[in-house]
C-alpha cells in the first residue's frame, strides 16, 4: 500500500471496491401522474467510487437523486442504498448517507462550530465524538479562526466546503452532492474536487452532480441522463473514445439532447 | 469611433464590502465583451450600475456616450437587460410575456420580430405554456427575446448560462454571436471560463478587481511559464504526489490530466522518476499550451498574494 | 435524545438572533395587554345625552341634573321638538335624549305617574344598552329619593325605551359596518403591498425599472385592477348583508358607494405605501395585515367605542382610517345622513389618500438602493 500525503492508505487498485454495491438500482421507474420522470433506470455504484451523475436540466436527475436519499419512493424497481431498500427502509437510508445541495447547506445565522454540532446531534453522534470531529475539521480546513463567526458573514467558496465537511462529519457510507460547486471560483472549485478525491479514498461514495464538464472528467465513472433515461454510463475515458471526443462535453453534446419541457 | 461603454475607476461598497475597486474599461460597438468571475466577484453590481439601476461611489459609467447617472431615461430605452434570475413572469405564458415587454417598451412583437426569429423559433411551439413551466434552456431563450423585443443598441446579460446544461449553453452562444450581425453590443458575465473563448475581448474578475482585460487569446499567451500536463491512473494520488515533488510550483486538477508548473521552469528526468517512486504507475508528461482559465488561476494566485 | 436537544438549541438560537421575533414574541403581548386593558372597556364615561324636556318644571330640570351629574354622561343639547332628534343623532356626538311629557311634574303630583322616554342611537347596539340601563338606573333610584326614605310608593315615573334607528337591537348593525370597514382595509392593503414586493423578490422589478415605464404607471397599473374588482366585492358584500343581515341601507346608496370607493383606494394606496418600505412579501404580509387588524379592531370604534377609552386612545385612532370610516358607513347605512353630516370624515380620508400617493411615488425608488 502506496503511503499518499497525511498518511493516508491509498488503496492500489483505485478506490473502487467492486464487491461493495452501495447503490443498487434495478429497472427503476418513477411516475408523477402519466409523466414518467425515470424510465427503467439500471445502474449500480460502489464503495470508495466517484460517481457523476450528468443531464440536462428536467432530465429525471433530481427525481433520482430524491429516491436515492430516501426523500421519495419510486413507482416500481429495485432499490437498494447501502444495502437498505428504498422502499420500506426510507429512515436507515438516511441515517446513512450524507447530503449537500446548492440551495442550502448550512444555517446563515449560526456559527461554524454551532453548525457543526447541530448537525452532529442531528446524525446521532455522542458528544465526545463530535467534539472531536469539530477540532478535527477545522484543522483539516484551516478554519481554526472562523469558529465563532457566522456563515452569512463567509465568502462562499468556503461555505462549500464547510457544507461538504459537514455532510460527511458521521462517515457515512455515501453522500450526494447537488452541484456542490456552482458559481464558486476556479481555484476553490479545484480545492473542493480535492477534498471529494480525499473522501472517496476514505472509502466514502461520493455521489456527483455538476454542469461543469470538467468536473465530470475528475470522476471515476459517470452517466448521462436524457428524457428519463440513462443513455450513457462509463468511464470518462472510455466514453470519450467510444464516441470519438477529445472532452466530456463533446460527449454530452452528441449524446444528451435538451429536455423537451 | 466612440465606445459604447466607457467606464473609469468606478468603486461602489455595500456597507463594509468593497464590491468594486477601480474598475476601468471600454466596450466598442458591436463586440462581444465578457465578465468571467466567480459569485461575489462584482458582476452584477457593475452590470447594475451599467443599466442605471445603481450609482457609483466614485468614478463614472458612460454608456453611449451619456452618464448612467443623469441620462438613465434615455439610456434606458436603448438598453435590454436579462438579469441573473432571468426575470419572466412565471404565471404568464410565453406570448404574455414577449407582448408584455414589447408593449412597456413601446413596440409590438412583430415589429422587431427578424430580430428574434432565430431564438424565438425554439419556443414559439410552446408559445402558449405558462413560463414557470418551462425548462432552464428554454427560459433562457425567453428571457433572450424579451431582451431584444425592442432592438436595444446594447444587451446585457448577467449570467445567462448559470445552471443551464451544456448543449443549452452552446445553441445560446449560438444565438450571441448572430445577432452582432444586427450591430448590438453585447457585455454578458459568466463563470464558466470556455465560454471566454467566445468574446471578443474578456475581462477576469475577482473580488471586485479586474485582473486582465484583453482578447482571450492574448490573455492566455499572458500565461508567464511553461505549462505541463501530466496524466496518470489514480489522480488522486498524482496530485498529492506532485505538490509534495520538491520542484512543483503550482499543481491543478483540470479534467483528464493535472497542470503543472515548475519552479525553475524546466523539466528533467527526476519528475518522472520521482513519480514512479511514489507508486505512479506509466505518468505521462508533455508540454501544453496554456488555456485561459490556467492565465485566470495564475492572475488569482497572484491576486491573493497582493 | 441528543439529536433532539441539538435540534432544539438550533431553534432558540434562531429565535434570539432574529430582533424580529423577540418583537413579535414579547412586544406584542406587552401591546395587547396595554391596549386590552385600556382600549376594552364597558363603561361608559362622558356618554353624550341630549334633552327634549316639553315640561321645564322643577322637577324635570332636578333629574336632568341628577342624570348629568352623574359623571357618565355630558349634555349636548336641549332639544325644542320631536323632528330634531333624527338630526342630533346623525350629528353622531348624542347617544341618547330623554325625552319629559308635557306637564310632567304636574302629571306626576296630581296623578301619581307621570312617563319618560329614553331615546338611544341603536346604531351602536352596546352603547345603547349601556346608555339606556344607566339612564334607567338613576331614574329609578330618583324615584326613589322623591318617594322618600319613608318608603311610600306613591310617586312613579314610568321609563320607556325607545331604539332610534335599530328598533330591535340587532348587533350586526353594529358588527356588519365593521366587519365591512376591517375586510376592506386589509385585503385591499395586502393585494397591493403584496403584488408589488412580489416583484421586487422575483427579480423582475429589475427589468420594470430599467424600461420606460414611469413609477407612477407602475403604481397606478397596479392598483386598477384591484380598484375595479372591489368594486364588485363591495357590491357583493353590501347586497349579501341585505339579503342574509336585514341590514338595509337607509341613506343614499349612491353616497354608500362613492365613500366605499374612497376608503378603497385609501387602502390601496395605504398597501403600496407598505411595499416601499417592504424587502419582502412576507414583511408585506405582516405589516399590512397583522399591522392593520389590531389597530383596526380595537382602536377604531368597530367594538369598542372611542368615548369610553383614555383621551390618548383617541388621539391614537385619529390617524386611523378605519375610525372616520366606520362613522360614515354608520351614518349613511343605519341612520340615513347625507353628505353634510359626513363631509369632514370624507374629507380625511381623501386627504390621507393623497398623502399615501404622493409619499409612494416620492418614495419609489427608481433605482435598486
Amino acid at each position: 500500500m502506496a503511503q499518499g500525503c497525511n498518511g493516508l492508505n491509498i488503496k492500489k487498485s483505485g478506490n473502487k471496491n467492486m464487491n461493495d454495491k452501495v447503490i443498487y438500482v434495478h429497472n427503476l421507474v418513477k411516475k408523477f401522474g402519466s409523466f414518467v420522470a425515470n424510465d427503467n433506470l439500471n445502474f449500480e455504484v460502489y464503495g470508495g467510487e466517484i460517481f457523476g451523475f450528468l443531464g440536462a436540466n428536467g432530465a429525471g436527475k433530481t427525481t433520482t437523486i430524491r429516491i436515492l436519499s430516501g426523500l421519495s419512493s419510486p413507482t416500481s424497481g429495485e432499490v437498494l442504498v447501502a444495502g437498505f431498500d428504498a422502499y420500506k427502509q426510507p429512515e436507515m437510508i438516511k441515517k446513512n448517507i450524507g447530503y449537500m445541495c446548492q440551495k442550502f447547506s448550512l444555517y446563515e445565522d449560526l456559527t461554524v462550530k454551532e453548525n457543526i454540532m447541530l448537525y452532529g446531534g442531528i446524525y446521532g453522534m455522542k458528544l465526545a465524538l463530535i467534539k472531536k470531529r469539530v477540532h478535527e475539521l477545522l484543522e483539516r480546513l484551516n478554519f481554526q479562526e472562523y469558529e465563532n463567526r457566522i456563515i452569512s458573514d463567509l465568502p462562499l467558496g468556503l461555505r462549500q466546503k464547510l457544507a461538504f465537511s459537514v455532510a460527511v462529519l458521521h462517515e457515512p457510507k455515501i453522500v450526494f452532492l447537488d452541484e456542490p460547486t456552482g458559481g464558486v471560483d476556479p481555484i476553490t472549485r479545484r480545492q473542493f474536487w480535492e477534498m471529494i478525491y480525499e473522501t472517496a479514498s476514505r472509502g466514502i461514495t461520493v455521489f456527483v452532480t455538476t454542469h461543469y464538464m470538467d468536473e465530470a472528467e475528475y470522476c471515476d465513472r459517470i452517466s448521462i441522463m436524457s428524457e428519463g433515461k440513462i443513455v450513457a454510463l462509463d468511464t470518462p475515458s472510455a466514453l470519450k473514445k467510444e464516441n470519438e471526443a477529445e472532452t466530456v462535453e463533446e460527449v454530452f453534446i452528441k449524446i444528451a439532447r435538451p429536455a423537451r419541457n | 469611433m466612440v465606445p459604447v461603454i466607457e467606464s473609469n475607476g468606478v468603486y461602489k461598497s455595500f456597507g463594509k464590502t468593497r464590491a468594486l475597486n477601480d474598475i476601468s474599461f471600454t466596450v466598442n460597438e458591436s463586440e462581444i465583451f465578457g465578465f468571467i468571475g466567480p459569485d461575489g466577484a462584482g458582476k452584477t453590481t457593475l452590470f447594475r450600475i451599467i443599466t442605471t439601476l445603481l450609482i457609483p461611489d466614485n468614478g463614472e459609467i458612460k454608456v453611449l456616450g451619456m452618464n448612467s447617472i443623469s441620462g438613465f431615461k434615455e439610456l434606458r430605452k436603448n438598453i435590454g437587460y436579462m438579469p441573473g434570475r432571468f426575470s419572466l413572469y412565471q404565471d404568464l405564458s410565453v406570448e404574455e410575456n414577449l407582448n408584455f415587454y414589447a408593449t412597456v417598451f413601446g413596440t409590438t412583437v412583430k415589429e422587431n420580430y427578424d430580430l428574434i426569429s432565430d431564438i424565438y423559433s425554439h419556443i414559439e411551439p410552446f408559445k402558449k405554456r405558462l413560463a414557470g413551466k418551462l425548462s432552464g434552456g428554454m427560459k433562457q431563450k425567453l428571457a433572450l427575446s424579451c431582451a431584444l423585443i425592442h432592438k436595444p443598441k446594447i444587451l446585457v446579460l448577467d449570467e445567462p448560462t448559470t445552471g443551464v446544461d451544456a448543449v443549452s449553453r452552446l445553441e445560446f452562444w449560438i444565438m450571441l454571436e448572430k445577432l452582432k450581425k444586427h450591430n448590438i453590443t453585447i457585455i454578458v458575465s459568466t463563470p464558466y471560463m470556455d465560454e471566454a473563448m467566445r468574446c471578443n475581448r474578456v475581462a477576469l474578475i475577482q473580488s471586485g478587481k479586474i485582473l486582465a482585460i484583453d482578447r482571450p487569446d492574448k490573455i492566455k499567451e499572458g500565461f508567464t511559464r511553461k505549462l505541463f500536463k501530466v496524466k496518470a491512473t489514480d489522480k488522486f494520488k498524482l496530485i498529492t504526489s506532485l505538490r509534495k515533488y520538491p520542484e512543483t510550483n503550482t499543481a491543478w486538477l483540470f479534467g483528464d490530466s493535472v497542470h503543472l508548473t515548475l519552479k525553475e521552469d524546466k523539466i528533467d528526468d527526476s519528475l518522472s522518476i520521482f513519480l514512479r517512486n511514489e507508486g505512479i504507475t506509466n505518468p505521462v508528461v508533455e508540454e501544453a499550451g496554456a488555456g485561459i482559465e490556467d492565465r485566470f488561476l495564475e492572475l488569482m494566485e497572484k491576486g491573493a498574494k497582493v | 435524545m441528543n439529536r433532539f436537544l441539538g435540534f432544539v438549541k438550533k431553534e432558540f438560537l434562531h429565535i434570539f438572533r432574529d430582533y424580529r421575533t423577540l418583537i413579535i414574541l414579547f412586544g406584542i403581548p406587552i401591546a395587547q395587554i396595554l391596549i386590552f386593558g385600556f382600549a376594552v372597556s364597558t363603561d361608559i364615561k362622558n356618554a353624550g345625552v341630549a334633552f327634549l324636556d316639553l315640561s321645564k318644571d322643577e322637577i324635570t330640570q332636578k333629574l336632568s341634573d341628577k342624570i348629568i351629574s352623574s359623571g357618565f354622561f355630558k349634555k349636548t343639547d336641549n332639544l325644542l321638538h320631536y323632528s330634531d332628534i333624527d338630526l342630533i343623532f346623525k350629528n353622531g356626538k348624542t347617544k341618547a335624549v330623554i325625552v319629559f311629557e308635557e306637564n310632567f311634574g304636574s302629571n306626576l303630583m296630581k296623578d301619581g305617574k307621570a312617563s319618560v322616554s329614553i331615546i338611544a342611537d341603536g346604531s351602536e347596539p352596546n352603547v345603547a344598552t349601556l346608555v339606556t340601563n344607566y339612564t334607567m338606573a338613576i331614574i329609578i333610584d330618583f324615584n326613589r329619593e322623591l318617594n322618600g326614605p319613608a318608603g311610600n310608593n306613591s310617586l312613579l315615573i314610568q321609563p320607556e325605551v325607545k331604539m332610534f334607528y335599530n328598533p330591535e337591537l340587532k348587533s350586526h348593525f353594529m358588527f356588519v359596518p365593521g366587519v365591512i370597514t376591517l375586510i376592506l382595509i386589509l385585503i385591499c392593503a395586502l393585494m397591493t403591498s403584496v403584488t408589488i414586493t412580489r416583484e421586487k423578490e422575483f427579480g423582475t422589478m429589475e427589468v420594470l425599472l430599467v424600461s420606460p415605464l414611469k413609477p407612477v404607471q407602475i403604481i397606478l397599473g397596479k392598483v386598477t385592477p384591484y380598484f375595479l374588482l372591489s368594486f364588485i366585492n363591495v357590491i357583493l358584500i353590501l347586497v349579501m348583508s341585505w339579503l342574509v343581515f336585514g341590514l338595509p341601507v337607509k341613506g343614499s346608496i349612491t353616497l354608500l358607494l362613492l365613500e366605499c370607493m374612497l376608503y378603497i383606494l385609501m387602502s390601496l394606496s395605504l398597501g403600496i405605501l407598505i411595499s416601499t418600505v417592504s424587502k419582502t412579501m412576507q414583511q408585506a404580509i405582516f405589516i399590512s395585515f397583522i399591522g392593520l387588524m389590531l389597530p383596526t379592531i380595537l382602536l377604531s370604534g368597530f367594538i369598542f367605542p372611542i368615548e369610553n377609552m383614555p383621551k390618548i386612545y383617541d388621539y391614537v385612532s385619529m390617524i386611523l382610517p378605519p375610525r372616520y370610516f366606520i362613522t360614515i358607513i354608520k351614518s349613511i347605512m343605519i341612520k340615513g345622513t347625507g353628505i353634510l353630516f359626513v363631509w369632514k370624515g370624507t374629507l380625511i380620508l381623501l386627504l390621507m389618500t393623497i398623502l399615501f400617493i404622493a409619499i409612494s411615488v416620492r418614495k419609489f425608488k427608481i433605482r435598486l438602493e
